[in-house]
C-alpha cells in the first residue's frame, strides 16, 4: 500500500518552546578530529532586513568524509565524538554562529567525489516548508568539480561557498539571503 | 560504492510552496529564484540519528511538567509514524510545541493577553516504538488570535518536528483537531493546494485512545517521504 507524506506547515514564530533543547552550536567538542571552524553569517529577507527568527539545522559527514548513519558503508573511521549534526538559531540580529570541523569528501552522483560541504535545513515563521541549501569552503580546489556546484549557474555559485572574514581572524563568514541581489541557492531535494 | 535508492520526490499539489501570499510572511521570505533540483546523494540519504536515550520518558507528558496540573482539557495525543511505503518508522524522535489552553504561548514574542499557564510549558518528545507508535499526554490548545488579517485567527493546533531517517526525510508540520470552525479560513492550514493532502493535517477523534474519566484520545498518524521501490543504478556515462 502506498501513502502520500504528511504536508509541511510552517515552524511559526515560538518554535523556540519546541526546539531548543537540541539546540546545538558546537559540533565538534573536545576530542573530535579534523581541522576546527567558525562559521557566523545572518539571514536576511527580501527587505534586507535581518530575520530575527529562524534556526538553521546542519548535517555533515566527519574529517574522514563518513557520515554517522547506518547507510554510510564507506571504509572509513567513524569518529565517535562526532555526531555530525547541530541546530543554531539566530539571535535577534539575524546573526548565527557555530563551531564545526571540516568534513572530509564523500561520494557523489555517477562515482564523482563531492568537495567538503555541509546540508543545512533553514526553517523560520513565513516559511511553509524548510528551506534546504549547502555550505562549502573556500579556497578548496575540489568546489570545481563538485558534482552539486556544477548544477548551478556559475554566477551564483557563489552563494554557496562561505568566504574568508576580513579581519584575518579566520572565522569563516556565510549568509541566507532568503531574495533578491545574491539570493542564495536554494535546492529542490523533494521536501 | 553501492547505488543510492533516493527517495521519493511529492506528487504536485500534495506540499505547499513556499510562496502563499494570503500567509503574508511568506512574501519576503519564500526564495524568487527557481529551486535548483539535485539528485540525492550520500548527502541527503544519511541524517541525524538522535540518539533515544536523550529522551526522557516524562517529556511525553505535557501535564506533568510543574508542580500543578495545567489548566484545560487533558487529551491523549498519538499515532504511528509510518513511510510512504507504509512502514512504521521505528526509533525516529517526534518534537511538540503548542500554546496553554487559554491560546497562549510561553514565549517572548507572544503578547496576546490571554493568560499563561504557571503549570504548562507547551513543549514535548518522544521517541517510536518497534511499530512507529508515539503517545502524548498534553491539553487542548486555545485558538488564538493574529495579524495576518482582520480578525485572524489560528485553530486549535499542535506543532510536530520530526527526522525520519534521512536528511532527505525531514518534516516539520501541524495538527488539528476534527470540527475546528476555523480551520477553513486559515491560510497556513491551506497552504497546501490538494485538499486531500490537507485533510491529513487533522487529527481524528479515536475512542481506542480515550481514556474513561481521564482523557479524549486524537489520532495523528504521520507520513514522511518514502524510498522509490528498488535502488536506481546510477546512470554510467
Amino acid at each position: 500500500m502506498s501513502l502520500q507524506a504528511t504536508p509541511s506547515q510552517t515552524v511559526g514564530p515560538y518554535f523556540k518552546i519546541g526546539l531548543q533543547w537540541l539546540y546545538c552550536d558546537n559540533l565538534a567538542p573536545e576530542g573530535v578530529t579534523g581541522e576546527r571552524v567558525l562559521i557566523q553569517g545572518r539571514v536576511l529577507d527580501g527587505d534586507r532586513i535581518p530575520v530575527p527568527d529562524a534556526v538553521l539545522e546542519i548535517w555533515q559527514a566527519n574529517s574522514h568524509g563518513k557520515y554517522a548513519h547506518p547507510e554510510d558503508q564507506q571504509a572509513k573511521p567513524l569518529d565517535p565524538a562526532f555526531r555530525g549534526y547541530g541546530r543554531v538559531p539566530v539571535n535577534q540580529d539575524g546573526v548565527f554562529r557555530f563551531a564545526t570541523i571540516k568534513p572530509g569528501p564523500v561520494p557523489g552522483p555517477e562515482g564523482k567525489e563531492q568537495a567538503p560541504h555541509l546540508v543545512i535545513s533553514v526553517f523560520m515563521r513565513g516559511l511553509l516548508k524548510r528551506l534546504v541549501t549547502r555550505m562549502y569552503f573556500p579556497g578548496d580546489a575540489r568546489n570545481a568539480a563538485d558534482p552539486i556546484l556544477n548544477l548551478v549557474e556559475p554566477q551564483r555559485r557563489a552563494t554557496l561557498v562561505t568566504s574568508q572574514s576580513a579581519d584575518g581572524s579566520g572565522l569563516l563568514e556565510w549568509n541566507v539571503v532568503l531574495q533578491g541581489v545574491n539570493e542564495t541557492v536554494f535546492f529542490d531535494i523533494g521536501l | 560504492m553501492n547505488p543510492i535508492a533516493p527517495y521519493r520526490w511529492p506528487t504536485p499539489g500534495a506540499q505547499p510552496e513556499h510562496l502563499h501570499s494570503p500567509y503574508v510572511s511568506s512574501i519576503k521570505r519564500s526564495p524568487t529564484r527557481p529551486l535548483v533540483r539535485i539528485p540525492h546523494t550520500l548527502s541527503e540519504i544519511t541524517g541525524p540519528c538522535v540518539e533515544p536515550q536523550l529522551v526522557s520518558p516524562a517529556a511525553r507528558d505535557l501535564t506533568r511538567q510543574h508542580k500543578g496540573e495545567p489548566l484545560g482539557e487533558r487529551i491523549i495525543v498519538g499515532g504511528r509514524v509510518l513511510d510512504e511505503n507504509s512502514r512504521p518508522l521505528a526509533n525516529t524522535l517526534v518534537e511538540i510545541w503548542q500554546a496553554n489552553a487559554a491560546g497562549r504561548y510561553l514565549h517572548e514574542v507572544d503578547q496576546h493577553t490571554a493568560p499563561l499557564d504557571p503549570n504548562f510549558t507547551g513543549c514535548g518528545q518522544a521517541i517510536t516504538d518497534s511499530e512507529g507508535r508515539y503517545r502524548f499526554v498534553t491539553i487542548r490548545p486555545g485558538e488564538y488570535p493574529w495579524r495576518n488579517h482582520y480578525n485572524a485567527w489560528r485553530p486549535a493546533h499542535i506543532h510536530f518536528s520530526l527526522f525520519g531517517p534521512a536528511f532527505a526525510t525531514r518534516l516539520v508540520t501541524q495538527m488539528y483537531f476534527p470540527g475546528d470552525p476555523l480551520i477553513p479560513f486559515d491560510p497556513i492550514f491551506n497552504c497546501t493546494a490538494d485538499a486531500m493532502a490537507r485533510s491529513r493535517l487533522i487529527s481524528i477523534f479515536d475512542w481506542e485512545s480515550t481514556l474513561p474519566e481521564q482523557a479524549l484520545g486524537y489520532r495523528f498518524d504521520i507520513v514522511l517521504c518514502g524510498r522509490e521501490a528498488t535502488p536506481m543504478e546510477e546512470p554510467k556515462k
